[in-house]
């Protein structure tokens, strides 16, 4: 398994560098240009030297190799100085967002709070939900319980996470005015009132993207308990005389969350990237309203850096995976 | 009792039905049969005579919906297990009833280790720690004939092979010491040597440890070997039962004779070798009216489309105890 995880994570190396050469030059092809946001009263010579600052009329080979030595060594050491207090990358040019003129991960940092809270909680949650009811769903199948399980889960499966969201904002923020429509980035939890206030302003984003996550791992955690009731091993574990709890829980429950595990892990880097329309519409000010910003301002470096990190993650996950595939499953040997 | 000793399971009149779109299948239409202490009684019939739901139906493995048991008794020494909770049915399971499967390569937990799935009926049926249960399933694992035991017991089922699978099944069903062990066509799924180990081995344990066995299979040649006594299945019903003997010399059903000419002979002329009976199982929608065998039987006349034929006593011994039928012809003409 350990050579497995090994290998794995340097065949990651060429595919992250050839990922990060695609990702740069489709951006970089993209209609749009830094310039449209220098306002054209600006005299020509000044809009030559503001370019030039900002190194967008270096050729696209350059900028690329820039940026991959400011990715892979330059912003590792930043992280390395403020974590021990060294300067290794004093003076070392890091990667700038074109339109606000600050280092890139700076601000992805400041961001990531707000959707680690907002959408991670709802992964979270939509987990912890969606799992006993698919293993309830599928002991008592075609009951009423999994009838009704499923019509919910398909409802929120099939509706998108936009109209839910507009929905809950004109009927518990505008019509009820139970919760607040925008939610409010400066909020510092400090004492139970702000407690109170950040619950209540997460509490509608979350509910959106809960019900889309539990709507789908709840169908997955079923789907994979059903096969498995039927299997011979439940026959025989019955057969020694095991009670219903040992059968379900012990039995089926260990080989059914093999597949939904996987899925689950899968399922995390979405809550970088997958929650930019619910993030919008709530006006969660996170990673996806700052990926849909810099695409909207032509901010390459921004819009690269994070497409990247999103590329990082999927391929990571992509591995923890299959590293807990592995573990789960006496079956499989990697190596 | 013709031999003494009451009988350790004692089935009468057990039917069970299964609901289904297309009606009511009656896959077990009023078997009843005994087990006398020691004893191996072997049950043949082709696929899908309704010898599995018979032995499932005894201890509640079959999932209702859409089973529906819906007469008879099981006399489990002196108690019915038909009549019993759930949670006293779980507790003969397992320990007083053995159960071997035919299929060893997914009737283990494919993520658990061999050992866990032996402890697991020691610890919840004998009280046992789990370092008692360890012990115990070292043994056991060595009496199945497993080289290694120690070692073996923290290995996954795919580790090993489907006979080394077969034999773990055994000592599960085996471990709590069982009065009976049921073993449903457990050599059927594996090749003819391991088919023939897995026998010997059944003898051999059974010479230790003396529990009753009933042994299913369709393979008659098998019975010959191990069986005491045989009963014969066709379509949901039992249509011949003898001693085994009696059976193979004097087989009294057609169909029971037709199933011995199934049996490959090696003396016989290449086409009269390997015989299959022509025809179709039958299809048991509806309560039978008729006897099952009659499309098939080359013997069929006028009453047994109108009658579904009792079983009857060949040797004035009590039915079930000495050499009985279910069929209205007879060689001699006397009962028909
Ligand atoms: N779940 C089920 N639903 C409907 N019919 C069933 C079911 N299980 C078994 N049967 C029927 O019961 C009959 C007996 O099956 P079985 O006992 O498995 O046969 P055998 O073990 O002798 O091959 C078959 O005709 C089969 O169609
Ligand atoms: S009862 Fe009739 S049809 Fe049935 S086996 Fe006997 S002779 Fe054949
Ligand atoms: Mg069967």
């Amino acid at each position: 398994m350990l050579t497995f995880t090994i290998r794995r994570l340097l065949l990651a190396i060429p595919t992250l560098l050839f990922i990060s050469l695609v990702i740069f030059l489709l951006v970089d092809f993209a209609p749009g240009s830094p310039m449209s946001q220098i306002p054209l009263t600006v005299p020509p010579e000044v809009r030559l030297r503001i370019i030039e600052a900002m190194g967008a009329n270096e050729p696209i080979l350059v900028r690329y190799l820039l940026w991959l030595k400011q990715f892979f060594y330059v912003e590792p050491l930043v992280l390395i100085d403020s974590l021990f207090g060294t300067s290794h990358a004093e003076g070392m040019q890091r990667i700038v967002s074109w339109q606000s003129r600050s280092p890139v991960m700076d601000i992805i940092l400041e961001r990531m709070p707000q959707t680690l809270t907002v959408v991670g909680s709802a992964y979270v949650i939509g987990v912890i939900i969606a799992l006993p009811i698919g293993i309830y769903s599928a002991y008592r199948q075609y009951s009423w319980f999994d009838q009704v399980g499923t019509f919910i889960s398909m409802i929120g499966f099939s509706v998108p996470t936009f109209f839910t969201g507009v929905v809950l904002i004109l009927v518990f923020s505008v019509n009820l005015g139970w919760f607040p429509s925008i939610y409010d980035t400066s909020l510092r939890v400090t004492s139970w009132e702000t407690f109170l206030l950040q619950a209540k302003q997460m509490a509608m984003p979350v509910a959106v993207l809960a019900l889309y996550n539990a709507s789908q791992i709840s169908r997955y955690m079923r789907s994979s308990m059903l096969d498995n009731l039927g299997q011979d091993y439940v026959r025989t574990a019955r057969a020694k005389g095991m009670a219903e709890r040992i059968v379900v829980l012990k039995h089926v429950l260990r080989n059914s969350l093999i597949p939904v595990v996987t899925v689950i892990a899968l399922g995390i880097p979405t809550i970088f990237g997958g929650a930019i329309i619910t993030e919008q519409v709530f006006k969660v000010n996170g990673l996806g309203a700052l990926l849909i910003n810099a695409i909207q301002g032509s901010d390459l470096p921004m819009v690269q850096t994070l497409t990247f990190i999103f590329a990082v993650l999927i391929v990571l996950f992509n591995l923890i995976a299959d590293v807990l595939y592995g573990m789960l499953d006496p079956r499989i040997r990697y190596d | 009792m013709a031999d003494g000793a009451a009988p350790v399971l004692d089935v009468r009149g057990l039917k069970t039905v299964f609901r289904t779109r297309g009606g009511e299948v009656h896959a077990v239409n009023s078997v009843s049969f005994h087990l006398n202490p020691g004893e191996l009684l072997g049950v043949v019939g082709e696929s899908g005579s309704g010898k599995s739901v018979t032995m499932m139906s005894l201890i509640g493995l079959l999932p209702s919906p859409p089973a529906d048991v819906r007469a008879g008794s099981v006399m489990l020494g002196n108690r019915d297990l038909l009549k019993i909770s759930a949670e006293e049915l779980r507790n003969v399971r397992g320990a007083k009833v053995g159960f071997v499967f035919q299929d060893p390569m997914t009737s283990l937990n494919p993520v658990f280790t061999v050992g866990n799935q032996i402890m697991e009926p020691l610890m919840r049926h004998m009280g046992m720690t789990k370092a008692q249960a360890q012990i115990r399933a070292t043994e056991l694992l060595a009496l199945v004939g497993i080289p290694d035991a120690a070692a073996r017991l923290k290995s996954y089922p795919h580790q090993f092979s489907g006979g080394m699978r077969q034999r773990v099944m055994i000592a599960i069903a085996l471990a709590c010491d069982p009065d009976v062990l049921i073993a449903d066509e457990p050599t059927t799924a594996l090749d003819v040597t391991i088919q023939a180990q897995i026998l010997e081995l059944v003898k051999d344990l059974r010479k230790k440890l003396g529990m009753a066995i009933v042994w299913i299979t369709h393979d008659l040649g098998v019975i010959a070997g191990i069986a005491d006594r045989v009963m014969v299945m066709y379509g949901g019903q039992v249509v011949e039962q003898a001693p085994v003997r009696a059976l193979f010399s004097n087989p009294q059903h057609p169909y029971t004779r037709a199933l011995l000419k199934t049996i490959p002979s090696l003396t016989g002329d290449r086409a009269a070798r390997l015989q299959v009976i022509e025809g179709q199982p039958p299809i048991l929608i509806g309560a039978p009216t008729a006897c099952p065998f009659r499309a098939r039987c080359p013997q069929a006349f006028a009453r047994c489309e109108s009658e579904n034929p009792d079983r009857r006593s060949l040797d004035g011994r009590p039915v079930g105890q000495g050499h009985d039928v279910a069929c209205h012809w007879s060689p001699r003409g006397a009962h028909a």
